[in-house]
C-alpha cells in the first residue's frame, strides 16, 4: 500500500522501523528505545523502498579484526554514526546476539546490518556483514566475504598486527576485495601506529598513506571511514535487469517462521510472493516476507540486485536451507553462483545426552543448531557406556566449546563431550578390506572405528599451518614448546623491530588440547596464534586400546603418535585407577598397542565392604542405602564383571 | 541357668554348608540337577554351629525389643535415638513402655515372645523395676517360656556395674557391656565415660552373675590403631570376656562429633585395608579361642550366641517399643500383611502419644513379597546359615533361590570366585564374602528385581 510514498533517508526516520520486541533470532530481547520522526503517524508501518539504491549506491563489506582489537565496538559505532541506532552508552556489542558471545565477548555468528548513508548528495545502503574474530570461524568469515566487495582490516593500534589479522588479510585478499586498512585504539596513551603502520607495511604491504586512524571508542575517524568505505569500496557487480539470481549466505530457524536465509541479491529482484527454486534441491518456495537486517529485521517489498537482506518462505525442514544454495524464480533456467566450499571440521568428538531418555531432545536441538552453524558435521554414534549419540565435527576447539555452551543456554540440553580427536587417514590394503572400507583410503573420525593395524599400509595425521606472533624474547620458549610438539619451524620474520612472526608446521592433534594455553604461559601472554589447514603427512600412528581385567574398554581407544603413546597410556591408566572404585574383584587397567601392554595399573579388590551393626532398628535404613546402591549400580557401564561409574569415562575422555 | 537356647551341633553331610568352599564352588554352575550328584561326592563334610531355629517362623510369635532413650553422656561416634537428660521420668517412662508393650502385643496378636532385647540409649541407666515392670507384662499378656533370653545392653560404669545383680533379680538373664575398647586415650576420644579398669571389672562381675550369657562389645579401626596394638587388646579382650564378643568397626555417621573431626582432619580413621587387616586378624585370633564368626560382626563359642539377633537375622517378626523403636510384625493374628514400623522418636512426644492412645507408632506400612525377600537377602547373607531354601521358599512359593539367582552372570560369577554358595539347599556368602557382602547385596538386589514375579 505504501510502495508510492517517497521516502527521505536519514537519521530518525529510519529508527522508527526497528521493532523493540524481539531480536531477530528470538535469543536476546534488546530493550533499547528509539526516537521517532514525530512527522510520521507511531501506528503506520512504513515499508522503506529499496528501489531508492541503485547498485551503484551499493557497498557490500565486512570488518575483518583479530579478537579484542574492536571489531564489535567499531560495528556499535558505524550503526549510531549512520542514525542505526540511537547513541547511547550503552550499545555493546549490538550485532553479537548470542549469549555466548556476550559472555565471552566474542563473535561466533556473522551477522548483517544495513546503514544507510548520505554522501554527497546521494544516500547509500551500505551492508556490513559482521564477522567472527576467531581462528576457528574462519569459514564464517570466508563466507560472509563471498557477499563483499570490500574489507576492513582493523587493527588494534597498541597490540599490532596479531596472527589472526594476517589470517584474516589472506582471506580477503586472496577473495580479491578491496582492503581499507584501518587501526584502532589510536586514543590510547600507549598506542604506537607508527610502529604498527611498519608491520602492515612489511607483512601486508600496505602504505602508511592508505591507513586510517579511528577510536571506535570515542567515534573518532568514524565519518572518514564511511567516506572511505563509500569511495574505495566499488559496488557489487550486480544487474536487476538479469534474472534472478540469489546467493544464500546464511541461514536460521526461527520456531514459528521456520528456516529464514540471509540472500546477498546477485542479479534482478526478489518480491515478497515470489516463487523461488532452490538451485540445489529444486524445491519451490513463496516468498511470504523480505527485508533488511538492522539490529532487528525491516521489513521491505522488495530486494534488489547488489542488496543483502533475509527472505522467509515456509521453508519448514532445516536441512532444506543449504548456504551457498542459489535462489532463482520458479522454472528459470539461469546457472547458479558457484556455491561455497564445505567447512573442513577439523575436530571431532562425541555428543551424548547426559540422560539417554533426552535423546530426542538433544537431536532436534542440535539440528537446529546447526542449522545456523552449517559448519558442524554430523555422524551418528553409539557408546555402550554413554549410549546413542553423535560424533561431531567442529572446526576447532573454541568452535566446540561454543557449540557445547549453545545447546546448554539456547536449548537447555545437559550433554557430555568427550575428549575431542582430529581426522586421521589410512591407507589399507586386500582387496577385500578395500571394499569392506569403500576404498584404498578410509577416514578415521571415530578412533574406535580405525581398521585393524594388520591392514593398513598407511597412517596420516593432519597438519596445520600455524601463524605465531610474539616479541623476540621469547624465541627460546616458543622454539621449545612448538618443537616439543612436533613442529617443524618454517619461518622467522621480524615484523617491527620487535616482534616476530613464527611459521610452523605442527600436528593438528598436538594442538588441540592445550598449545595456546601453553604458548600464552610461556610467552607472558604476549603471542597470538592462528593456524589453517595444511594437509595430510604420513606418520607413524598407533591405536591405543585400554582393557580393564582383559576386556576391551571400547569408548577410550586413542590415536596417538608413536612417541608419546606411552606417556599418554600411562596417563590414561592412572586416571582410571584413580576413579574406578574398588570392587570385589581385582582389576588390572591396562594399555595396549597391538598385542603389547605398553601401561598397565592395577586397582585391588575391595577386602573389606560391610556394614559394622544390622539389627532390628538398623533394617530400614541398611535396605534404604544397598537399594540406592543397586540403582547406581543399574547405571553403571558393565565390563566384563567390573561396574564402571559413568562419569569415570567422562573424567578420563575430558579434556 | 536355663538358658532357653539350644545350641545344636548341625551336621551338615548332606551337601552345601561348606566354609572351605573350594570344592563346591567350582560345580556350582548348572545344569543344577545333573551336577547334583557329583556335588554331593565331592562336599567336604563340615560343622556349622548354628542356633536351632525352633521354627517361629510363623507370626503367631515374635521377638520384643525395647528401647530405653536416655544416655548420661552423648559418645562421639554414635549417631542413635538418644537423649542425654538430666531428670528421667523414671515411673512415666515404665508406666508409657508396660502401655506400649501391652497394646502392640495385643496388636499383633502374637501368641508367645521368645526373647526380650533392651537397647538404647543405655537401658543400663533404667530402673531395674522399670525392666521388670516391662517383663512382667509380658508374662502376663502371653507366652513367655522361662529361660526365654532376656538381654541388657550395660555401660561398664561403677554404678551400673552395682546394679547387675538388681537386674538378674527383675528377669534380665544376658548382658551386653560396651567395653569398646581397652586403651583409655581411645575411650576418652570416643567420648566414653568409663575407665579401663571398670570395664574390665564389670566384665569380671557380670561373668559371675551371668555364666555364660555375658556379650561385649568391642570398636575397632579407631584413629591411630595399628594392627599390633589391636593384637595385644584382643587378646587381653579375651582374657576376662564371656562367651560372645561383638566386634564393631568404627563407623563415621554423618551429624556425630567424630564425624567433623575426621573431616576436618583433626583425626584420622585407618584405611580401608588396614580396617580389613584388624577384622581379618580378629576373626584369626578369635577363631584360635573357640570363637565362631556367625554373624558379620557377632562371634561365639560355646553355644552363646544371641537367640534375640537370630530373630532379626532370618527375618521373623519382632515388635519395637519405646521412642523411635523399629518393629516388623503382621497385626490381626498374623493374618495381614507384614508391617514396618516405626515408634515416635522423640521420648517426650512418644510419652504423650502412648498416654493418649495406647502406642507411639509414627509409621507403619506394609511390606511387599519382594521387599520381605530383599530384607531377608540383605540380612541372611549376614550370618554363617545364610538364606536356607526351605526359608526362601516360605516367601517365595513358585520360585526358589536357583531360579532366581541362579542364572544370573553377575551371581554366577561371585559363585565361581568364592564369594557367595547357591544350591539346592540355601544361599549364603563364604567367609570372604561376609568381608564384603555390601559389594554383593546390590547385584542380587537387582537380580530379585529382575527375576521375581510376585512382587
Amino acid at each position: 500500500m505504501l510502495t508510492q510514498f517517497k521516502f527521505i533517508w536519514h537519521q530518525g526516520v529510519l529508527k522508527r522501523y526497528i521493532q523493540k520486541s524481539l531480536s531477530r533470532r528470538n535469543l536476546l530481547k534488546h530493550t533499547r528505545c528509539f526516537s521517532c520522526a514525530p512527522t510520521l503517524n507511531e501506528k503506520k508501518k512504513v515499508i522503506p523502498d529499496l528501489s531508492q539504491f541503485p547498485v551503484e549506491n551499493i557497498r557490500n563489506f565486512c570488518i575483518i579484526a583479530h579478537i579484542d582489537h574492536g571489531k564489535s565496538t567499531l560495528a556499535d559505532r558505524l550503526l549510531e554514526v549512520t542514525g542505526t541506532i540511537s547513541k547511547s552508552d550503552k550499545n555493546e556489542q549490538v550485532l553479537d546476539r548470542l549469549q555466548v558471545e556476550r559472555e565471552r565477548g566474542i563473535t561466533v555468528k556473522a551477522q548483517t546490518a544495513t546503514l544507510f548513508y548520505s554522501y554527497n548528495g546521494q544516500s547509500y545502503m551500505l551492508n556490513l556483514i559482521d564477522t567472527p574474530g576467531h581462528v576457528d570461524f574462519n569459514y564464517e568469515v570466508s563466507r560472509s566475504l563471498t557477499a563483499c566487495q570490500g574489507v576492513i582490516l582493523l587493527v588494534d593500534a597498541n597490540q599490532g598486527v596479531q596472527a589472526q589479522t594476517v589470517a584474516n588479510f589472506y582471506l580477503a585478499f586472496e577473495a580479491d576485495l578491496t582492503i581499507i586498512p584501518v587501526l584502532n585504539k589510536i586514543d590510547l596513551k600507549n598506542a604506537k601506529p607508527e610502529v604498527v603502520m611498519e608491520q602492515m607495511k612489511n607483512i601486508f604491504e600496505i602504505e602508511p598513506k592508505d591507513v586510517l586512524k579511528v577510536s571506535a571508542k570515542l567515534g573518532t575517524g568514524v565519518n572518514e571511514l564511511l567516506e572511505a568505505i563509500v569511495e574505495r569500496i566499488p559496488p557489487p557487480k550486480a544487474d536487476v535487469m538479469k534474472p534472478l539470481r540469489a546467493l544464500v549466505f546464511d541461514t536460521y530457524y526461527d520456531q514459528y517462521r521456520g528456516v529464514i536465509t540471509d540472500v546477498a541479491v546477485i542479479d534482478g529482484c526478489i518480491k515478497k510472493g515470489d516463487k523461488l527454486q532452490s538451485s540445489n534441491t529444486k524445491k519451490s518456495y513463496q516468498v511470504q516476507d523480505l527485508g533488511i537486517h538492522q539490529v532487528d529485521e525491516i521489513l521491505t517489498h522488495c530486494l534488489y540486485a547488489g542488496q543483502v537482506g533475509y527472505v522467509v518462505m515456509n521453508m519448514k525442514n532445516v536441512k532444506e536451507g543449504q548456504i551457498g544454495d542459489t535462489l532463482v524464480h520458479e522454472g528459470s533456467d539461469v546457472q547458479p553462483h558457484p556455491g561455497f566450499k564445505q567447512a573442513k571440521p577439523m575436530v571431532f568428538a562425541g555428543v551424548y545426552p547426559t540422560d539417554q531418555s533426552k535423546y530426542d531432545e538433544l537431536r532436534s536441538a542440535i539440528e537446529k543448531l546447526t542449522l545456523n552453524d552449517s559448519s558442524v558435521s554430523i555422524h551418528i554414534d553409539h557408546s555402550p557406556a554413554l549410549g546413542q549419540g553423535w560424533r561431531l565435527g567442529f572446526l576447532g576447539l573454541l568452535h566446540m566449546d561454543v557449540f557445547q555452551q549453545r545447546l546448554e543456554q539456547e536449548f537447555s540440553a545437559n550433554v557430555i563431550v568427550t575428549a575431542p580427536n582430529v581426522p586421521y587417514k589410512v591407507k589399507i590394503f586386500g582387496a577385500k578390506n578395500i571394499k569392506m572400507y569403500g576404498g584404498e583410503e578410509v577416514t578415521v573420525l571415530n578412533p574406535c572405528l580405525m581398521p585393524e593395524q594388520e591392514i593398513i599400509k598407511e597412517y596420516y595425521e593432519p597438519l596445520v599451518r600455524g601463524t605465531i606472533i610474539a616479541p623476540d624474547d621469547y624465541v627460546g620458549e616458543m622454539t621449545n614448546l612448538c618443537l616439543g610438539r612436533r613442529g617443524v619451524m618454517k619461518e622467522q620474520i621480524y615484523i617491527d623491530s620487535k616482534r616476530i612472526m613464527f611459521t610452523v608446521i605442527l600436528p593438528l592433534n598436538e594442538i588441540l588440547v592445550d598449545f595456546y594455553d601453553d604458548l600464552k604461559a610461556v610467552t607472558s601472554g604476549y603471542a597470538s596464534f592462528d593456524y589453517e589447514d595444511h594437509g595430510y603427512v604420513p606418520s607413524n600412528l598407533v591405536k591405543i586400546t585400554y582393557l580393564l581385567n582383559g576386556k576391551e574398554v571400547e569408548e577410550l581407544t586413542m590415536i596417538n603418535h608413536v612417541t608419546t603413546a606411552r606417556t599418554l597410556a600411562r596417563r590414561v591408566c592412572l586416571k582410571l585407577k584413580e576413579n574406578i572404585p574398588r570392587q570385589l574383584f581385582k582389576i588390572s587397567v591396562q594399555a595396549a598397542v597391538g598385542g603389547n601392554i605398553i601401561a598397565r595399573e592395577d586397582i585391588p579388590a575391595y577386602r573389606k565392604d560391610v556394614l559394622a551393626k544390622c539389627y532390628g532398628g538398623d533394617i530400614t535404613r541398611k535396605t534404604k542405602l544397598l537399594k540406592q546402591q543397586a540403582e547406581g549400580k543399574k547405571k553403571m557401564r558393565a565390563i566384563g564383571n567390573i561396574d564402571v561409574p559413568k562419569d569415570v569415562f567422562i573424567t578420563v575422555l575430558k579434556k | 541357668m536355663g538358658t532357653g537356647i539350644i545350641s545344636r551341633r548341625v551336621y551338615l553331610s548332606s551337601f552345601s554348608w561348606n566354609t572351605l568352599g573350594f570344592s563346591v564352588a567350582a560345580n556350582i554352575l548348572l545344569p543344577w540337577k545333573s551336577h547334583f550328584g557329583q556335588l554331593l561326592t565331592r562336599t567336604v563334610h563340615q560343622e556349622v554351629n548354628v542356633i536351632e531355629s525352633k521354627t517361629p517362623e510363623t507370626d503367631d510369635q515374635a521377638v520384643l525389643y525395647v528401647h530405653w532413650p536416655y544416655c548420661a553422656k552423648r559418645c562421639t561416634y554414635c549417631n542413635f535415638n538418644k537423649y542425654v537428660s538430666e531428670s528421667v521420668d523414671h515411673e512415666r517412662m515404665a508406666q508409657c513402655l508396660e502401655t506400649e508393650t501391652r497394646t502392640l502385643l495385643k496388636l499383633s496378636g502374637v501368641k508367645q515372645i521368645n526373647s526380650i532385647f533392651f537397647g538404647g540409649g543405655t537401658p543400663s541407666l533404667a530402673l531395674p523395676s522399670t525392666i521388670e515392670r516391662v517383663i512382667n507384662t509380658v508374662r502376663d499378656k502371653v507366652t513367655f517360656k522361662p529361660g526365654s533370653e532376656v538381654t541388657l545392653e550395660a555401660n561398664p560404669t561403677k554404678l551400673e556395674t552395682e546394679r547387675l545383680r538388681d537386674f538378674k533379680t527383675v528377669g534380665v538373664n544376658r548382658v551386653s557391656i560396651g567395653v569398646q575398647a581397652l586403651n583409655q586415650n581411645h575411650l576418652n576420644l570416643l567420648g566414653r565415660e568409663h575407665t579401663v579398669e571398670q570395664s574390665i571389672s564389670c566384665v569380671k562381675k557380670a561373668g559371675a552373675l551371668f555364666p555364660g550369657r555375658v556379650s561385649v562389645d568391642v570398636i575397632f579401626g579407631r584413629p591411630k590403631q595399628t594392627l599390633e596394638d589391636w593384637r595385644i587388646e584382643l587378646h587381653r579382650v579375651l582374657s576376662f570376656c564371656d562367651d560372645h564378643i561383638s566386634l564393631y568397626q568404627l563407623t563415621l555417621e554423618a551429624g556425630t562429633p567424630l564425624y567433623r573431626w575426621v573431616k576436618e582432619k583433626q583425626c584420622e580413621l585407618p584405611d580401608s585395608d588396614t580396617m580389613a587387616d584388624l577384622y581379618s586378624e580378629a576373626i584369626q585370633i578369635l577363631g584360635d579361642h573357640g570363637f565362631e564368626r556367625y554373624e558379620v560382626s557377632n562371634f561365639a563359642r560355646n553355644g552363646a550366641q544371641c537367640s534375640h539377633n537370630w530373630a532379626y537375622w532370618r527375618g521373623m517378626q519382632y515388635i519395637g517399643v519405646g521412642p523411635g523403636a523399629h518393629g516388623r510384625f503382621s497385626i490381626q493374628d498374623g493374618g495381614g500383611p507384614r508391617e514396618a514400623r516405626i515408634q515416635t522418636p522423640l521420648p517426650d512426644t512418644w510419652m504423650t502419644e502412648v498416654e493418649n492412645r495406647g502406642h507411639g507408632t509414627r509409621k507403619s506400612e506394609p511390606l511387599s513379597n519382594q521387599q520381605r525377600l530383599e530384607e531377608m537377602v540383605i540380612l541372611g547373607l549376614r550370618t554363617i546359615e545364610g538364606i536356607p531354601s526351605s526359608r526362601w521358599n516360605r516367601l517365595s512359593r513358585n520360585q526358589d533361590l536357583i531360579s532366581v539367582f541362579g542364572n544370573s552372570e553377575k551371581v554366577r560369577n561371585m559363585v565361581e570366585n568364592n564369594l557367595l554358595y547357591l544350591d539346592e539347599s540355601g544361599l549364603r556368602a563364604s567367609s570372604h564374602g561376609l568381608m564384603v557382602l555390601d559389594s554383593i547385596i546390590p547385584h542380587l538386589l537387582n537380580v530379585l528385581e529382575k527375576n521375581i514375579t510376585v512382587k
